[in-house]
């Protein structure tokens, strides 16, 4: 039994069916109860008031946002290698969630900086990565819209998927060097010394892990979608064939 | 690939329109400036290698989709493709002769319109050198957008939103190194890591165009 069985797509159809319902219960729940408990179960912030409860929508959106690209990159490679089509279609079906999430985490930021920073925006390393990262999955989504013919389309995406993560890096050490930032450093590592306090942690840990499980859930769906979409299509030639 | 390299300069020059063309935008760009943010000397002097800097950027934007589409369209790209020739040869050629073609009339050309935006004496010979580096790593990057949306119709606006973002290192790098100059400052490291991106870009870029030019030309 080895991972590649699931690159059938009826064996995969039939998995991410079962998985899908409990993949959608196990959001739900997660968020539901890390909001639920971060906006009402923890205190505010000494400093910064109420506003702090919105790190429960911004750092998981951001944290899916980044490896949403990292998990495209992972199928792109496998497209390319080993010309697996639901490895391609679930990149294709990622890529307007990480396009979402990443949007989420800008407009949940932009929110939180107005009253904290007293701007909207600033040219900050982190705030501007996310921006090229947010034009990256356009390019990106725009490509697969483009092009017609499914096989070439899933090529050049792939193709550009792993120069754009190349190219992304790059751009996120080359705002560092250009630009001072008000964004705080990672306060949710392991190793770091200083972390979010434990109240906020816990709920924020639930909302993460409820992100990622929504993540899973709409990729599941979308690429069941893009799949039945392709079966559809290649029905419709077959009749007209005949 | 000296051929293919030929080639594209003996078309860019003699059939008009690519040489010279980006030339003309750059200067626009460049003359157009004062006009939009007033004509204040201490203000033109501190935005003008932003301003030079973007405007190569764009000028060289514009000029991309003549890199592989034309040859498309008459069926020479297939002829590359099929030429005993390996096809990321062919790429890095056409990127160098775009490189000749456009960023290199730029850079010689950045310090004369930096006299136009008062560009303080000290910044001009970086500004040279940057754009002189940094314009090769344009021209590999829009060498493999263009690749990617040869095949496409309305390939033009895909190409730009493609390539942008895939500019903004090259972009940060020089505008800094050509500012950092200008105002005084060491401006050595900037330039260094732009000499990297460039590098990085023209050893690479290649093989991922040639893997386009391939799909797109099943």
């Amino acid at each position: 039994m080895s991972i590649w069985e699931h690159a059938n797509p009826v064996r995969f159809m039939r998995l991410s069916g079962r998985v899908l319902p409990w993949a959608w219960g196990v959001a739900a729940a997660l968020i539901g109860t890390g909001l639920i408990w971060g906006f009402f179960g923890t205190p505010d912030d000494y400093r910064m008031g109420s506003t702090v409860k919105i790190i429960y929508l911004h750092v998981p959106s951001a944290f899916v946002a980044i490896n949403a690209w990292f998990m495209m990159l992972v199928c792109s490679l496998i497209w390319l290698v080993r010309r697996h089509h639901v490895s391609a279609l679930a990149a294709r079906a990622a890529a307007p969630v990480g396009l979402v999430m990443t949007v989420v985490g800008l407009v949940t930021g932009a929110i939180w900086g107005q009253p904290m920073w007293g701007t909207w925006w600033v040219w900050d390393p982190r705030l501007t990565s996310f921006l090229v990262l947010a034009l990256f999955y356009l390019g990106y989504v725009a490509l697969w819209s483009a092009v017609e013919d499914p096989d070439a389309a899933a090529d050049l995406t792939s193709v550009l998927c792993l120069v754009g993560s190349v190219f992304a890096v790059l751009s996120r050490y080359a705002v560092l060097f250009w630009n001072q930032g008000l964004h705080q450093g990672a306060s949710l590592s392991m190793d770091a010394e200083e972390n979010v306090a434990d109240v906020f942690w816990l709920p924020l840990v639930a909302c993460l892990a409820g992100f990622v499980a929504l993540f899973v859930a709409l990729v599941l769906l979308r690429t069941r979608t893009h799949l039945m979409e392709r079966r559809a299509r290649a029905l419709v030639l077959r009749a007209r064939m005949a | 690939m000296r051929r293919v390299f030929a080639r594209d300069l003996a078309l860019a020059v003699r059939a008009g329109g690519g040489f010279g063309l980006a030339l003309a935008f750059f200067a626009v760009v460049a003359v157009l400036t004062p006009f939009a943010v007033g004509p204040d000397p201490a203000l033109l002097a501190r935005i003008a290698p932003g301003v030079l800097w973007l405007g190569a950027l764009l000028a060289c934007l514009l000029s991309l989709d003549r890199v592989f589409a034309l040859d498309a369209e008459d069926g020479s790209l297939d002829l590359m493709a099929t030429a005993p020739v390996p096809l990321e040869g062919v790429c890095a050629a056409k990127a160098a002769a775009h490189w000749v073609v456009t960023g290199l009339p730029l850079a010689l050309a950045a310090p004369a319109l930096g006299l136009l935006l008062n560009l303080p004496g000290q910044g001009m010979g970086v500004l040279a050198a940057s754009l002189a580096l940094g314009t090769p790593a344009l021209s590999a990057i829009g060498a493999f957008g263009a690749a990617i949306t040869v095949g496409l119709r309305r390939g033009g606006l895909l190409l730009s939103l493609l390539v942008l973002p895939l500019y903004v290192p090259t972009l940060i790098f020089g505008a800094e190194a050509a500012g950092r100059a200008a105002r005084g400052a060491a401006w050595e490291t900037p330039l260094l890591l732009l000499a990297g991106v460039t590098l990085g870009a023209v050893a690479l870029l290649p093989f991922a165009a040639a893997a386009a030019l391939r799909v797109n030309l099943r």
